[in-house]
């Protein structure tokens, strides 16, 4: 199925594509992702997009792949699905890379590479680099302090920093050929970007050292904030004591000053991982399912990265639908059921229509609310309100099956044919159904594409269930790969 | 019937989607709700086709039968601006907070401080009435959080109230949560009929019931039609081949022979859709919660469809009990 999906795709090459199916653009390039992951000086590759679009699924799909092709790989994903975990052998957070079972690691592919892989563990990490630049006592104090726990869990983009931070340890150790990166479901995929910068600019800010040291600071700092300034935040310290409490605010300060010593520290790995994602060894792959919305995001992403002098490899487009016979075009396939319901089942199909015994909620009420019994005809007429059957041959090929005289035919003896009729409509109008979505799926990509012809683009088909399991893992590979040669 | 409702969803599920459905079903009939949004994203104002929402209820849209949609931007910095002027009249002193990077700072060093005035904020919607003694609203609509991140969201003002032992935030916090933790609130969980979703949500529900917090409804959203029933999927399975094909000839098509592999491949696809689907719906109506189903929009979320969304969820909410 994936290899006549692919050449309908590709047969089509403009809007008015026989059939009435949009194919690739002209200006489309095409996402190459073995050469990508094959070639040793690609060393980072981060993934990442709206919450919700696959990319975890994406990042473990690319580092199962590039194992098996013989790279030594490591997959640091954040918050994966459970099961999707487990089929990678992951079964908590314990920030330690660890060999994942029955990834080809050279035995079946005789290829040599390896897969690792790790689940971000964010307060460990925070507490790790605690650790590594305070003194025992110090980082002792700032750990029992209640102010650390909720920086260290909630501050927004904790988890972004954590990941670049850990990405970061993971690239100094050289320990891999290829480190695949999922990021954290961002309720806007930039955080990530901002979110170093942010924690960096927030920890040695101004303020930060205006709490710390009011005096020292006051004498300082600008001309312009001193009177201000100062009157404004004791106003401020004021207010929040009372608001808060007295005692919360002495807590930060406590916190702030046992931090003290690592604001410059942080400050420079935040420069560092900016740094190490603009190098050239670095590859962004932004990932999207062909929806509005994720595609919005994806658009904003890839002007952010530009922005950012970050090198990005490409869009992955997920969950793709195609169609084994896409030469039959929506309209079409609705036409062909009308004439079959019309001519042939009519009569016994009351009360039987096939769309009616099954369950469909939410649309009921879209297409007309006629009963079974009133008509089936009543019901079509709201569905597809473009009742035109006979002039098109949306297929490329003229209709020589003459259709009135054929259709009366099934008035069988044992109502057999009937039941085959009402597959034949069913199966038309589940294609319809397919089409329609594909189209939709075109048109909403052809939207990111004119908008951006310069981003190299894979598809990757969609799959009827969830993947947690490496044969999944390894599908989904092929499918990223095949779908580049789009 | 509850008069919060905290609309929450892993991401893609179309969590604001449902929330301003529900606010547009929860409006019908001359009510009036309130669409909060608390992350910044101004999902809300894309959604209706206006500009972005400032911080201030403006009427957003009219439901069916006269009701109307306010809706609302929350903007914590502003959130806590506001705070600092009920409380102590700070004047303009509050801007020069603001140029300092102050406000930054008090709504990230203290992400519960944050949290616990975007919920403060749509707990004082749902509690406010006119001059007339009056409820304001009829019923308040949060887009909040996802589910990972909802019982943190949600819990953090008994956190920020452990942490600030005294004063007005001691006592807002705790305020917040009793209404929160009352039959007033509901959790509704948005998720599709995937595995990963549905995980989420019987995960994000035990979690809410372990802090105490009133779960409401799962809302199962792009809901697709059945296009098989049991008979047909049998049938085609059972791979019809040559009358299938004299089938469609009848119907007109030429050269049939070609789709028939197809048609079968989609309708076998879907078979194992629905039975993925099935397996959902069961896991979900274990749960003990009530489902409702939005169905899928062909043409993907505009308006229209946003009040087909709202109508179809209204005929599937249970009567409502006249709030006085």
């Amino acid at each position: 199925m994936t290899k006549s999906t692919k050449g309908n795709r590709a047969q089509g090459g403009g809007t008015a594509a026989p059939g009435g199916v949009r194919g690739a653009l002209p200006s489309e390039v095409a996402l190459r992702v073995d050469p990508l992951i094959d070639d040793p000086e690609t060393r980072i590759v981060v993934c990442c997009g709206a919450g919700g679009v696959g990319k975890t699924t994406t990042a473990a799909a690319i580092g199962l792949r590039a194992a098996e092709r013989g790279r030594k790989t490591v997959v640091l994903t954040i918050d994966p699905a459970r099961r999707l975990a487990q089929s990678m052998g992951l079964t908590e957070l314990d920030n330690t890379p660890r060999p994942v079972p029955g990834a080809g690691t050279g035995s079946d592919s005789g290829s040599g590479g390896e897969l690792h892989a790790m689940m971000l563990d964010m307060k460990r990490t925070f507490d790790e680099i605690v650790e590594a630049h305070a003194d025992p006592e110090r980082a002792r104090a700032i750990m029992a302090n209640p102010f650390y726990e909720s920086l260290s869990a909630g501050f927004a983009g904790t988890q972004e920093y954590m990941a670049m931070e850990k990405l970061g340890q993971l690239r100094a150790r050289d320990a891999w050929d290829l480190i695949v990166v999922d990021t954290p479901p961002s309720r806007s995929a930039l955080d990530f970007l901002d979110a170093p910068k942010r924690l960096g600019s927030f920890l040695d800010g101004r303020l930060i050292k205006l709490l710390t040291a009011p005096a020292k600071a006051g004498g300082r700092a600008g001309m312009k904030f001193v009177n201000l300034g100062m009157a404004g935040l004791s106003m401020f310290t004021g207010a929040l004591n009372k608001l808060l409490g007295t005692g919360l605010l002495r807590d930060v300060q406590t916190f702030v000053a046992a931090m003290d010593t690592m604001f410059g520290g942080f400050r420079t790995r935040a420069d560092a991982t900016y740094r190490l994602l603009q190098a050239p060894g670095t590859a962004f792959l932004v990932v999207a399912a062909p929806e509005r919305d994720a595609l919005r995001e994806a658009a904003y992403f890839v002007e952010r990265l530009a922005e950012e002098r970050m090198p990005l490899a490409g869009l992955v487009l997920n969950r793709v639908h195609g169609s084994g016979a896409s030469a039959l075009s929506a309209e079409r396939a609705l036409a062909l059921a009308e004439n079959l319901e019309e001519g042939g089942i009519v009569d016994r199909g009351h009360g039987k229509g096939n769309r009616h015994g099954a369950h469909s909620p939410g649309r009921g009420s879209s297409y007309g609310t006629g009963t079974d019994e009133q008509s089936a005809h009543g019901d079509h007429d709201a569905y597809h309100a473009h009742d035109v059957h006979e002039d098109i041959g949306e297929d490329g090929v003229p209709d020589s099956t003459p259709r009135p005289e054929s259709a009366e035919e099934p008035t069988d003896h044992n109502g057999h044919t009937g039941q085959t009729e009402q597959l034949a409509v069913a199966l038309l109008q589940l294609h319809a159904e397919r089409m329609q979505l594909l189209t939709r799926e075109r048109r909403t990509r052809d939207r990111f594409t004119a908008l951006h012809p310069e981003v190299p683009v894979a598809e990757v088909e969609a799959l009827p269930g969830d993947v947690h399991d490496l044969a999944g893992l390894r599908t989904i590979g092929e499918l990223l790969a095949d779908g580049s040669a789009a | 019937m509850s008069r919060l409702h905290v609309v929450t969803g892993k991401g893609g599920t179309g969590k604001t989607t449902v929330a301003a459905a529900l606010a547009l079903a929860l409006a019908s009939g001359g009510k009036r709700t309130l669409l909060v949004e608390v992350e910044g994203r101004q999902g809300i104002a894309q959604l209706f086709e206006t500009e972005p929402l400032p911080y201030e209820e403006r009427k957003i849209a009219v439901a069916h039968d006269g009701g109307e949609v306010f809706a609302l931007a929350i903007d914590p910095e502003r959130a806590l601006l506001d705070y600092l002027q009920m409380f102590y009249k700070l004047g303009s002193a509050g801007r020069a907070l603001k140029k300092l990077g102050a406000i930054d700072f008090a709504t990230t060093i203290a992400p519960g401080l944050r949290d616990v005035l975007l919920t403060g904020k749509a707990c004082e919607a749902v509690r406010r009435r006119d001059s007339r003694e009056r409820r304001v609203y009829d019923a308040v609509v949060m887009d909040a959080p996802p589910t990972g991140r909802i019982t943190r969201f949600l819990g953090v003002n008994e956190e920020v109230a452990g942490l600030a032992k005294v004063g007005p935030v001691h006592n807002q916090a705790q305020a917040v949560m009793r209404l929160l933790k009352s039959p007033e609130t509901a959790v509704h969980l948005v998720t599709l009929l995937e595995e990963m979703p549905v995980q989420e949500t019987v995960d994000g529900v035990a979690e809410l019931r372990g802090a105490g917090l009133p779960v409401g409804a799962a809302l199962v959203n792009m809901v697709r039609p059945h296009l098989l029933d049991d008979d047909l999927l049998r049938q085609a399975d059972s791979g019809p081949g040559g009358a299938l094909a004299d089938a469609l000839a009848r119907a007109g098509l030429s050269r049939p022979d070609r789709f028939v592999g197809p048609l079968v491949e989609q309708a076998q696809e879907h078979a194992e859709r629905v039975t993925l689907e099935r397996e959902q719906r069961s896991a979900l109506e274990k749960l003990d919660m009530p489902v409702y189903e939005l169905g899928l929009l062909p043409e993907g979320v505009e308006l229209a469809g946003l009040y087909q969304l709202a109508m179809d969820l209204r005929d599937q909410l249970p009567a409502r009990q006249e709030t006085p």
